[in-house]
């Protein structure tokens, strides 16, 4: 029987003991990072996408902690998922950082504003940065709204707030912002279909 | 892609033109690899660079960026000329037989009904004669001169191989050697599958580049073949779904045109989507318009849309007039908007003209920017040196950023390129106070739910009335979102055919669109999407990967729309008696009361071969269109125009009309016409396009990206960099009309120096990765210097082919 690490853990994982795996006669090919294989082992993991082109290749995320309500858990390694049919394990030289991404020192982490003219960001709760948009979108949708245009056909659209939205996030958020932005008039929409 | 990715391993002959997968899509393009491994597929490319797909390519032929269409319908006049076609299919699929109204006529470039004060074609003539019952005329001969193979044949018979090469600047040789390769293609059992991506579509003439690709692959039968196809290779990894899901303000979602001021009532409105069939017997799939339309309505309002109300017709936005990236930023530079979202989008990088969307920003009262990540657009206000050179002080528009999760912090569906939508599962929280997307948008939704009735305000009804059963409202959880997506029975669904047959119990999710009603007795947030969560579950997490029939289609692999079906057009695989017209690759087959085969059937499954019901369901004729009627804006047959910035002064085609030198039916803004560079200052051809190391202006954030390629650089030719003095390494500055960028200098072989139309044309690279923020090195941003110009069909701006100067720094 010829095991690879990951099937020997997987093995492990199913409920023997590494032990007695091994008493059986079966031990993984010998790999000399042996340390790092069993963090990953311990790990949790999870089926997740690529998220950059439209291959969309299957990825697998490995974190800490086993999603227990007060484990916080936290990505350590992320690699391409096997089982994929595209795929089928791989990744390219952009997916291949994905833990990069997830990492960026550039990750927002707060809510923050920039006042008019101000030269700078200022922190802000999420209560703050909710109440304040919500104010100012419904200042101008009250002021703005136009429920019939001059040939007197209802319209009732809200021209003077727009959107683009991400084609990064998953179907679920894409639809519920389009039903939301089009529940309040919204017309100009645009997503990066076009570019 | 009407086909998929791994269905690319059955192709014949792999053609990529306006793409480059093996930098742009490595993980698919292993299957075009797999092609030539197993099925001795050849790869031919063309494209302005010798990239890295040419690189392991069979053949590579360049050509001058912008001359596509003339490079194409030197392919289509190939075929005809030289009778390359697959007859049966074109005759029986395809509109070739169709008879146009006499009035139709095209004239040094300009096709009939042209208005040259509006830029805009009256179509009254770009229409089919129709009979006393309001069928299409035919002529099965295909001899009669208004007939659409006739009128094809004469349109393209001007692109000769010499015509070709004097547009497009590639060898006339070359040019031949591509021909044949597509050419042999035209076997029944041969297959071509066409890969394609940006370096179509960013073009003045865009969609038309892709017109022409649809009709080489009808001439030869190629689609819905295995291996077959028209493949866009798409962007981002759900651009396909966000595409689906309508977030672009001319169509509802799964593609439902979108209601606008001409459109007053319910009424009016159905009866102008709603389509006759314009051949007898044909399934004209359309017509079941008002059941997407009202199932939709039904999701977004349920109670509150009944018959009483026109289904809460008057909820939904009427459109009125363009709404596009452009358009919407232009309106935002003359002041007209006051509020703007940007949602994971970065419109200072991404949108032309960096320098107008910019001023554009700093005209708004609130932006609000919802991102993982710090982008410039976030920072459009802010000094970044020679980057970004703004007086923030003068800027007074309020910046929110809000931080959201990533892919890996997040569960849900995307849709890959393929069609197929796959779940994910979210692997840990995001940063710091970071939310979800959905999240974020449930939290402004309610808070302004609230205040409106509290309040009151204009119009709030829609607000009010909206859907919103989750059962932690300031959380809708996936699952449920995506089965309100998949639609479900508020009462019985009965068999139209026998009202005692129960197909559907009430409160029961959907199996397909197929159950939709228009009374108002179903609801579905995406027809496309029904069946994605039948009352089997979740069929999008599906994991079987098995592969039965060997072709890769993975039936039980996630859920591809529609009803699952892998390649579209699949009944086109068959010949019309239902035989496979390669029973090596059968897709689908009659089976003597129904068809089968390895794919579900784009035909309805009971339709025998001899009711002559034609495989292009979606089109009222059932076959596909060699001539695009009045549906495409510029004309029904793609013809060349030169990109808005020309190296050439003219268009070689149409030498002394003006009006036909670059695409006649572009909407150009005021001062856009005249941020138009001319030959004379600017006299090199710039392309834009993407590094393998990077994916847009998201990976400049991520450490081992910003290492492998850390900064801008423009590659240019050693023709060029001897005339200019430039060597490898050195920093020139590439100045268009509206700005200027600086970069290394790559010299390679990779760009030639063509001949085009008697003169020489150089071509300069300009990778778009970069800008002010990031952890690569700050640096410009390339859309500094595209123009403002878009598709006269879809407003995707001419990113591919406009003019610069280049000189060292």
């Amino acid at each position: 029987m010829k095991l690879n690490r990951r099937q020997f853990f997987k093995i492990c994982a199913a409920g023997m003991g590494g032990s007695s795996v091994t008493m059986m006669g079966f031990s993984p090919t010998p790999a000399l990072a042996e340390v790092r294989a069993f963090k990953l082992a311990r790990a949790t993991e999870t089926r997740n996408m690529c998220p950059y082109c439209s291959v969309s290749c299957g990825v697998l995320i490995y974190s800490t902690g086993d999603k227990s309500k007060n484990a916080k858990a936290d990505i350590i390694h992320i690699e391409g998922d096997p089982d994929n049919p595209v795929n089928r394990g791989s990744l390219c030289p952009k997916g291949a950082g994905l833990l990069d991404m997830v990492k960026s020192p550039n990750r927002l982490k707060f809510p923050e504003v920039r006042e008019p003219g101000s030269t700078e960001w200022k922190r802000i709760s999420w209560d703050e940065a909710i109440n304040r948009i919500a104010k100012h979108m419904k200042t101008d949708r009250d002021a703005n709204f136009m429920t019939q245009n001059k040939d007197g056909v209802t319209v009732n659209r809200w021209p003077t707030t727009g959107l683009l939205a991400s084609s990064a996030a998953s179907n679920e958020a894409g639809y519920l912002t389009v039903k939301t932005f089009r529940s309040l008039g919204i017309t100009a929409l645009d997503t990066q279909a076009r570019i | 892609m009407t086909n998929h990715w791994v269905d690319i391993k059955n192709a014949d002959l792999v053609f990529v033109m306006g793409g480059n997968p093996a930098e742009a899509h490595p993980c698919g393009f292993k299957w075009a690899i797999k092609a030539k491994k197993t099925r001795k597929a050849k790869l031919v490319v063309v494209d302005p660079r010798f990239n890295r797909t040419a690189a392991v390519a069979d053949f590579y032929a360049p050509l001058r960026p912008g001359s596509d269409i003339a490079f194409l319908g030197g392919v289509i006049n190939y075929l005809l000329a030289n009778d390359k076609i697959h007859h049966e299919y074109v005759k029986a699929y395809t509109n070739a037989p169709f008879l146009i109204d006499e009035g139709f006529a095209f004239d040094d470039g300009i096709f009939s009904g042209y208005n040259t004060e509006k830029r805009s074609y009256g179509k009254d003539t770009w229409k089919y004669q129709l009979d006393k019952d309001g069928y299409a005329k035919v002529d099965e001969t295909l001899e009669s001169p208004n007939c659409v193979f006739q009128l094809l044949k004469k349109h393209y018979s001007r692109y000769t191989p010499e015509v070709v090469s004097q547009v497009c600047g590639t060898p006339k040789d070359a040019f031949l050697k591509v021909c044949e390769y597509i050419a042999e293609t035209a076997a029944p059992n041969k297959t071509m599958t066409n890969l394609y991506a940006l370096g179509w579509t960013e073009h003045s003439v865009g969609s038309q580049n892709i017109r022409c690709m649809a009709i080489i692959q009808q001439l030869l039968g190629n689609m819905g073949m295995a291996g077959g196809g028209i493949n866009a290779l798409r962007g981002h990894a759900n651009v396909q779904g966000i595409t689906d899901f309508a977030l672009y303000a001319q169509v509802l979602p799964g593609y439902l045109s979108a209601p606008g001021d001409a459109d007053p009532d319910r009424k009016t409105y159905l009866e102008k989507r709603t389509p006759k069939a314009l051949r007898p017997g044909q399934m004209n799939f359309p017509q079941n318009f008002p059941k997407w339309f009202t199932s939709l309505c039904k999701a977004w309002w349920g109670d509150a849309a009944n018959k009483d109300n026109d289904f809460a017709f008057d909820y939904l936005p009427k459109l009125g007039g363009a709404s596009d990236v452009l358009s919407i930023f232009n309106a935002m530079y003359e002041g007209k908007m006051n509020g703007f979202f940007c949602q994971g989008f970065n419109p200072l990088a991404s949108v032309a003209n960096k320098k107008k969307v910019g001023d554009a920003l700093a005209k708004l009262k609130y932006l609000v920017v919802i991102d993982p990540l710090a982008t410039d657009t976030s920072e459009f206000w802010k000094p970044h040196g020679e980057f970004n050179e703004v007086d923030p002080s003068k800027v007074q528009t309020e910046v929110f950023r809000l931080p959201a999760g990533l892919f890996a912090e997040q569960t849900g569906s995307f849709t890959n390129s393929g069609r197929v939508v796959q779940w994910h599962w979210k692997a840990a929280d995001a940063p710091g106070e970071a939310k979800d997307d959905t999240e974020i948008l449930a939290a402004l939704f309610l808070k302004l739910k609230e205040m409106y009735a509290k309040d009151g305000g204009a119009f709030p009804d829609p607000i009010l009335k909206l859907t919103w059963g989750y059962r932690q409202p300031a959380k809708p959880a996936p699952e449920e979102v995506l089965m309100e997506i998949n639609g479900k029975a508020l009462a019985d669904v009965v068999d139209p055919k026998d009202a005692t047959k129960v197909l559907v119990k009430a409160g029961e999710q959907l199996p397909s669109f197929a159950m939709l009603r228009d009374d108002g007795s179903t609801t579905c947030g995406n027809w496309i999407y029904c069946g994605t969560w039948s009352q089997a579950g979740n069929n999008t997490a599906r994991r079987d990967n098995s592969d039965p029939s060997g072709l890769g289609q993975t039936l039980n692999w996630g859920y591809a729309w529609p009803v699952n079906r892998r390649i579209l057009y699949n009944r086109a695989s068959a010949d019309p008696a239902g035989k496979a017209w390669d029973p090596k690759r059968t897709v689908l087959k009659w089976l003597g009361d129904k068809w089968g085969g390895n794919d579900i059937p784009d035909m309805r499954p009971d339709a025998a071969p001899d009711q002559g019901v034609m495989p292009f369901i979606m089109n009222p004729e059932g076959v596909a269109r060699l001539f695009s009627r009045e549906l495409m804006a510029e004309g029904p047959f793609p013809e060349h125009y030169e990109p808005f910035e020309t190296p050439l002064d003219k268009n070689p085609m149409h030498p002394n009309n003006p009006k036909a030198t670059s695409n006649p039916a572009a909407r150009v803004y005021k001062g856009d016409m005249e941020a138009f560079g001319k030959a004379k200052d600017f006299p090199y051809v710039a392309t834009t396009y993407r590094l393998t190391e990077h994916f847009h202006y998201w990976t400049k954030h991520a450490h081992i990206n910003a290492v492998l390629q850390p900064e801008q650089f423009v590659e240019i030719g050693e023709e060029l960099a001897r005339e200019k003095g430039i060597r490898n390494g050195d920093t020139v500055k590439v100045r268009s009309n509206r700005g200027f960028i600086k970069g290394i200098a790559v010299v390679t072989k990779r760009i030639r120096t063509l001949e085009v139309d008697g003169k020489k044309v150089h071509t300069v690279g300009i990778p778009i990765h970069y800008g002010f923020k990031g952890v690569t090195k700050p640096g410009f941003i390339t859309n500094t210097l595209t123009p403002f110009v878009g598709d006269a069909n879809t407003q995707t701006p001419e990113y591919k082919a406009f003019l610069v100067n280049i000189e060292r720094a």
